[in-house]
This record gives structure tokens, sequence and C-alpha cells, in this order.
């Protein structure tokens, strides 16, 4: 069973996986990747970070992403987590939590929906520092992570 | 009639959020581009072809190529940046 979730509510990371598992005895392997903020960014402090979002694409987009995931490896449920809005240093921002058989297709589920996300989904981070506010460019190295899949 | 919206830093460079564009003559998303950049400096900056902007028909990620028809809701935006 799949869930997406995108809110402005902050969650809990650790009862999002007890909810992934469900005392299913079949999940034999559990990865999880939590996304954070981080109060540093290109060298400058960062007090706060605001996420805005294409509402329907963004869920739409994610949707995708897991069914691609699915349909690559053999998993048991995933479970997507992502907040909008105001967010603060230590905040978790982004929830992956995959479940499979055995620990190879987690692994593997996990990051290739964590890279697909950063490239694919319509989230974009503005970000507060003492010089005031800007919009975070997006990363050579994402695009990388993102492309590399595509060979495999 | 289609529905254009613009997003995070397009949206604040530009001042708007969405607007109503007659389709006329835009058969693709190329030409719409082509068309916002002859509306100043600003959109001739956003829109150049050099520059990374990402496009979406109807909530699904589409190109320069992409198709236009009657209804359609397009965004515009820069490369994205969640997770």
């Amino acid at each position: 069973m799949n869930s997406i979730r995108v809110q402005v509510e902050p969650f809990d990371p650790n009862h999002e996986v007890d909810l992934l598992r469900d005392n299913d005895p079949s999940i034999g392997a559990v990865v999880t990747f939590i996304g954070l903020m981080r109060d540093i960014n290109e060298g400058d402090k960062v007090s706060r970070l605001f996420l805005e979002h294409y509402p329907g694409m963004t869920e739409r987009a994610l949707q995708e992403i897991v069914d691609e995931a699915n349909s690559r490896w053999e998993l048991q449920h995933c479970r997507v987590v992502h907040r909008v809005g105001d967010l603060r240093p230590t905040d978790p921002i982004v929830l992956v939590a995959v479940a499979s058989l055995h620990r190879k297709e987690a692994f593997m589920a996990c990051e290739f929906i964590i890279d697909y996300l950063k490239t694919k989904a319509p989230f974009w981070k503005k970000e507060s520092t003492p010089d005031g506010e800007r919009w975070v460019d997006a990363r050579e190295s994402d695009d990388k992570a993102s492309l590399h899949w595509h060979a495999q | 009639m289609i529905q254009l919206l613009f997003f995070a830093r397009f949206r604040e460079e530009l001042g708007v959020e969405s607007e109503q564009l007659e389709i006329e003559t835009l058969s693709c998303v190329g030409d719409l581009l082509d068309r916002l950049q002859q509306r100043g400096e600003t959109w001739a900056r956003l829109f150049a072809e050099d520059q990374r902007v990402m496009m979406a028909v109807n909530q699904a990620v589409a190109d320069r190529k992409t198709p236009l028809g009657e209804g359609d809701e397009v965004a515009l935006f820069p490369p994205v940046t969640g997770g």
C-alpha cells in the first residue's frame, strides 16, 4: 500500500514508519530517508525556510515517482510525506520510507524516490538569511543523481 | 483560452500568479514562450532559450514541443528544489 501526503503540519518520522509497517509480518526490510532543514546553506546562516508547491501537480508527480519505483522493484509499501509552508532548522522536510521483503529493493527504491523527487516534484525553497530572503538554486549534483537512474 | 500559472521566482519577478490567455495562433508551449518574451525585459530574460524553464501542461511535465489546446492549464516555473 502506498501513501503520499503534502502538508503544512509537522510530522513524526517514527510514527510514519509505524504506519508504514502496520504490523505486516511479510516485511523484511524498511529503509527511510529523512530530509532535515539545516541552519546553514552556501555559507550563510539560514533562520527560516518557506516551501512553495504546485497543488495538484505535486501530488500527481509524487504518485508517478512512487508508481515508477513499484514497477522497477518488488516493494511491499511506500510512504512519502513532504512539508510545505514555514519551516525552522532541525524540522523534518521530507520522509521517504520503503518496505520490502529484502533490503536491496528497499535501499534502491528509497534512493530512487528521493533522487526523482528532488528534480521532478514541483516544490521550491525560499530561505531567510541575515541578508534577506532568497530562492534556493537547483543543484547540478541533484540532476546527475536523478539522471543516473535513466541508464538502469 | 488557456490558464497560465507562474510559480516561485517567476511569479515574484513577473508580479503575476495566474492569467487567462487567448490561444489564437499558439500551437505548442514553445510558441507561448516566444510570445511571452515579447512582453518586456523581465519576460524576455526569464524565458530566453538558454534559460532553464520547467513547464507543465495540465499538471504533467511538458517541453517546448508539447501541443496546446483550448482549456489547457499551462504552468511555467524555475527548476525545482524540494526534498
